[in-house]
C-alpha cells in the first residue's frame, strides 16, 4: 500500500509511484515519460512530488513504489516548481503557436495552460536553428524542440534505428543527425514514431494537404483516393460509428461531399498482395529461393533493409506494398474501364504512415499520402466531421471488395495470418482445419514465432511487431542458422493502427481497441479469405492472368536498391 | 599515422565503454575527428553514428576540423581575464579571419581558447606550438605572428 494524497492505493511489483498514480487516476503532469517509452529518464522533472521523509522533491517516474510511502502530487510547493520548469521550457520557444501544426492538439500548451501559465515571466534567447525538410516525411523544426528526448529515446530505444540523438552542450544543446545533416541521409526510415512522441511541433509530418486542395478544385484532374485499413479502425476512436464498414463508407461520403470522384478500399490489394505474396513463398519453398522471405507491405522497414541492412534485400519479398499495387491499378486500370471525360487521375492514399510518402514518392503512382492525422484536419477544413449521421457512401467498383483477411492487414499479425489462411488452401487444396483464426500471429509480443504443418511439411513463421527486434532475425538469417520460412515485419509496434500518421494520443490501450476492431470485422467479414475475394479473381481474370504472370511482375512487383552509405 | 581501422583493432573488444578512448586516440592521431572517422567508430562499435557525433560535440576536447600549421591556445583563465585576454582573442579574431571552427581561412593557424594553462604569473599568456609567451601585449603577440609568417 502507498498513501497518495491521502489515499490508499495497492502498488504492483517494479512499479513507480507515477505509474501506481496514474493507474490510480490521479494525474500527475509528466511530459518526458510517455506511453511506450523505453524508460524513464528523469530529464524534465515536471513529474516531481512530495515525499514525507525526504526533504527534496523527487521525479515520480523513477522513484519506485514501496510500502507505507506517503505522497503528495499537488501541494504548493510542487506547484510552484512544475510552473517554472513550464516557464523556462517556453522561455527560448517560438510565439508562434497559432501558426504551429500542432495548434490545438499540443502537449506543451496543454501543460502549459493546465498549470495557469497565462503570462511570460522569463524571456530568454530564442534558437535559430535552420528547418530541415530534406525527407518526404517528417519535418524537424529544431527551434520548437523542448529538448524532452522522447524522439530519441523512441528511435534509438524502440524502433532500433538512431537517426537522431543529442548534440553538442549546454544551450547549444539539439537534437539532430549526426553531422547536422537532413534526415534524408541519417539512416532515417521514415517510421514518424518520433512524431507521435514529439508533445511540441519539433517534429511534424509533411503535409500533403494543401496540394490535395488544389488538385479538388481543379477542373482538369479527377481527384480519387484508396483508404487503408488502419484508417477507418482508428478513425471510430472519436466518432460514435461501431462497425469499420459503417465507418469506410462515412469517410468514403465524407470524401466525396469535397470532391473525391471515387474512392477504393486498400484492403482490396490486400487480398491481392495476398495472393501475390503467397504464391511468391511457395515458388522460393519450391525452387530453393532465398527463405526465409521477408514481408514488403510495411515502407519503413523496407527502408531499414535498403539503407542499412542491404544483404537482406535477397530475402525482401518482390511483392509492392498494397498501397503501390492500388496505386499501380488505378493508373493501369481506370481509364480504361471508365470514363474520365479525358482528365488526369490524381490518386491520394489515406494511411497510418509517414513512410508511405516515402514509399509513394519513391516509386510514383500515388500523387499524394495524406496520413489520418491530415485526412481529419482535411475534412475540418471542408467543415465536415464523422457522425452516424453523415452521408455514407459504398466504395467503389472495381476495387471495392476485401475479406476479413485484408482488413486485418492493419494490424501487427495480420499479413501473416491473411498468408496462412491461402498458403493452406493453395497447398493442400483446403482451408485450415480449425477455422481461419491464427492465433498465434495475434497478440502484441514483440517477436511471435510459430510453425505449423501443412501437408506433412513444417512451416516456420514469426511476426515481428515493431523494428526494435529485428536484429536478432536478421542475425540468424546471416548466419544461414534461420529455421524460418516467412517472417513478417511491421515497422510500428502494433503495426499500422500504430504507425507514425496516427493520432499523437495513441497508446498500447489505442492499439489494442483498434485491433479489436479490425479482428471483429474480419470476424463478421462473409469471406475470411483472400483467394475468395471475387473482385480479386475477376481482375486475375481479366488483367493479370495468374499470380507472378508476366502482367502481375509489370504492375505489382518491384526491386530494391543497395542505399548503404558510402 | 594510424588508422582509424588499426586504432580500432588495437583496442580489443569494443562496447559504448569504448567510445570516447577511441575518439581520443583517433584524434591523437589525426589532429580532429572527421565525419569519415565517426561513420568508422560507430559501424566498429555497432552504435549509431547520431550517438559517436552526440558524444563527442558534447566534450569540448574533441575537434571536427583539422588543425592549422600553428596552434595558438589563448588563455581564458581568471588572471589572464583581468589582465585582458579577451582582447588578444578577439585580435587574433579579426587579424586571422577565424571561422567558427578557430582556424585562418589559409589553413596556417588555428586558435583555440582554454580555461587555464596555469601560467597566472605571467598572465596574460598564450601557448603558441606549445611553447609560452607571457606578458603579452597585442603588438607582443602580432611580432609573434609577423615571424612566423601570419602576413594577413
Amino acid at each position: 500500500m502507498i498513501t497518495i494524497n491521502e489515499r490508499e492505493i495497492e502498488w504492483v511489483p517494479d512499479e513507480t509511484v507515477l505509474q501506481a498514480a496514474l493507474r490510480a487516476g490521479i494525474a500527475i503532469p509528466h511530459l518526458c515519460a510517455f506511453a511506450g517509452s523505453p524508460s524513464p529518464q528523469a530529464a524534465c522533472r515536471i513529474c516531481m512530488v512530495e515525499v514525507e521523509g525526504t526533504p527534496r522533491l523527487q521525479t515520480s517516474c523513477t522513484l519506485p513504489a514501496r510500502d507505507g510511502m506517503v505522497v503528495r502530487t499537488h501541494t504548493p510547493r510542487i506547484q510552484r516548481a512544475r510552473r517554472t520548469i513550464v516557464e523556462l521550457l517556453l522561455a527560448s520557444h517560438p510565439d508562434d503557436c497559432l501558426f504551429c501544426p500542432r495548434s490545438g492538439d499540443c502537449e506543451l500548451a496543454r501543460l502549459a495552460a493546465d498549470l495557469g501559465i497565462r503570462g511570460r515571466r522569463y524571456a530568454g534567447l530564442k534558437k535559430s536553428h535552420p528547418l530541415d525538410v530534406s525527407s518526404p516525411s517528417v519535418i524537424r523544426e529544431p527551434n520548437k524542440c523542448i529538448l524532452c528526448g522522447r524522439c530519441v529515446a523512441v528511435c534509438h530505444s524502440v524502433q532500433g534505428v538512431g537517426a537522431i540523438d543529442f548534440t553538442g552542450r549546454g544551450f547549444e544543446t539539439r537534437i539532430s543527425p549526426a553531422f547536422y545533416t537532413g534526415l534524408n541521409v541519417s539512416g532515417c526510415i521514415f517510421c514518424g514514431q518520433c512524431i507521435r512522441a514529439c508533445p511540441t511541433g519539433a517534429l511534424t509530418e509533411k503535409s500533403q494537404g494543401e496540394d490535395v486542395i488544389r488538385a479538388l478544385a481543379d477542373p482538369d484532374v479527377m481527384v480519387v483516393a484508396q483508404v487503408a485499413p488502419a484508417v477507418p479502425a482508428t478513425l471510430m476512436d472519436a466518432a460514435e460509428i461501431s462497425s469499420i464498414t459503417e465507418m469506410l463508407e462515412t469517410l468514403s461520403g465524407a470524401l466525396r461531399q469535397i470532391g473525391f470522384e471515387a474512392v477504393f478500399d486498400t484492403s482490396f490489394t490486400a487480398d491481392l498482395t495476398i495472393m501475390e505474396e503467397v504464391s511468391e513463398l511457395l515458388h522460393r519453398v519450391k525452387n530453393g529461393g532465398a527463405l526465409p522471405m521477408f514481408t514488403s507491405c510495411s515502407p519503413g522497414w523496407v527502408r531499414y533493409v535498403e539503407v542499412h541492412r542491404p544483404e537482406m534485400i535477397p530475402y525482401l519479398s518482390t511483392c509492392k506494398s498494397p498501397q503501390q499495387m492500388m496505386g499501380a491499378l488505378i493508373k493501369e486500370c481506370y481509364p480504361k474501364q471508365f470514363d474520365t471525360k479525358g482528365r488526369r487521375i490524381y490518386s491520394v492514399s489515406i494511411m497510418p504512415c509517414t513512410a508511405k510518402k516515402y514509399e509513394a514518392q519513391d516509386l510514383g503512382d500515388i500523387d499524394a499520402v495524406l496520413t489520418t492525422r491530415e485526412v481529419d484536419q482535411l475534412l475540418r477544413r471542408f467543415g465536415m466531421q464523422f457522425t452516424p449521421k453523415g452521408p455514407r457512401a459504398p466504395l467503389d467498383v472495381p476495387f471495392a471488395e476485401a475479406t476479413g483477411a485484408g482488413r486485418i492487414f492493419g494490424g501487427t499479425g495480420g499479413v501473416m495470418e491473411a498468408a496462412i489462411r491461402t498458403a493452406h488452401r493453395l497447398i493442400t487444396g483446403e482451408e485450415l482445419k480449425g477455422g481461419p483464426k491464427v492465433s498465434d500471429a495475434r497478440g502484441l509480443d514483440q517477436v511471435k514465432v510459430f510453425s505449423l504443418d501443412v501437408a506433412g511439411t513444417q512451416l516456420n513463421f514469426a511476426v515481428v511487431n515493431g523494428l526494435g527486434e529485428v536484429k536478432s532475425i536478421l542475425h540468424s538469417v546471416a548466419q544461414k542458422t534461420s529455421p524460418l520460412h516467412f517472417v513478417e515485419v511491421m515497422t510500428c509496434p502494433g503495426g499500422c493502427v500504430g504507425g507514425g500518421g496516427q493520432p499523437y494520443d495513441t497508446d498500447r490501450e489505442a492499439i489494442k481497441k483498434r485491433l479489436h476492431r479490425l479482428y471483429e470485422v474480419d470476424r463478421k467479414s462473409a469471406s475470411r479469405l483472400s483467394h475468395d475475394n471475387e473482385q480479386v479473381k475477376s481482375l486475375y481474370k481479366n488483367l493479370l492472368d495468374q499470380p507472378l504472370g508476366a502482367m502481375s511482375h509489370h504492375l505489382l512487383h518491384r526491386s530494391y536498391l543497395d542505399r548503404r552509405k558510402g | 599515422m594510424r588508422s582509424v581501422a588499426e586504432v580500432v583493432t588495437g583496442h580489443g573488444p569494443l562496447t559504448m565503454d569504448s567510445l570516447i578512448p577511441v575518439l581520443q586516440e583517433v584524434q591523437a592521431e589525426s589532429g580532429y575527428l572527421s565525419d569519415g572517422s565517426m561513420e568508422e567508430i560507430s559501424a566498429a562499435i555497432g552504435v549509431p553514428v547520431s550517438r559517436v557525433y552526440g558524444v563527442a560535440t558534447f566534450y569540448r576536447q574533441f575537434r571536427f576540423a583539422p588543425l592549422g600549421e600553428h596552434v595558438i591556445q589563448v588563455c581564458r583563465g581568471t588572471a589572464c581575464h583581468v589582465k585582458g585576454s579577451l582582447s588578444i582573442a578577439d585580435h587574433l579574431k579579426r587579424r586571422l579571419k577565424l571561422t567558427s571552427d578557430g582556424n585562418s581561412p589559409d589553413g596556417k593557424f588555428t586558435v583555440v581558447t582554454v580555461a587555464c594553462l596555469g601560467a597566472c604569473s605571467i598572465a596574460p599568456v598564450v601557448k603558441l606550438d606549445g611553447e609560452f609567451h607571457g606578458h603579452l601585449t597585442i603588438q607582443k603577440l602580432d611580432a609573434l605572428i609577423d615571424e612566423i609568417g601570419g602576413d594577413e
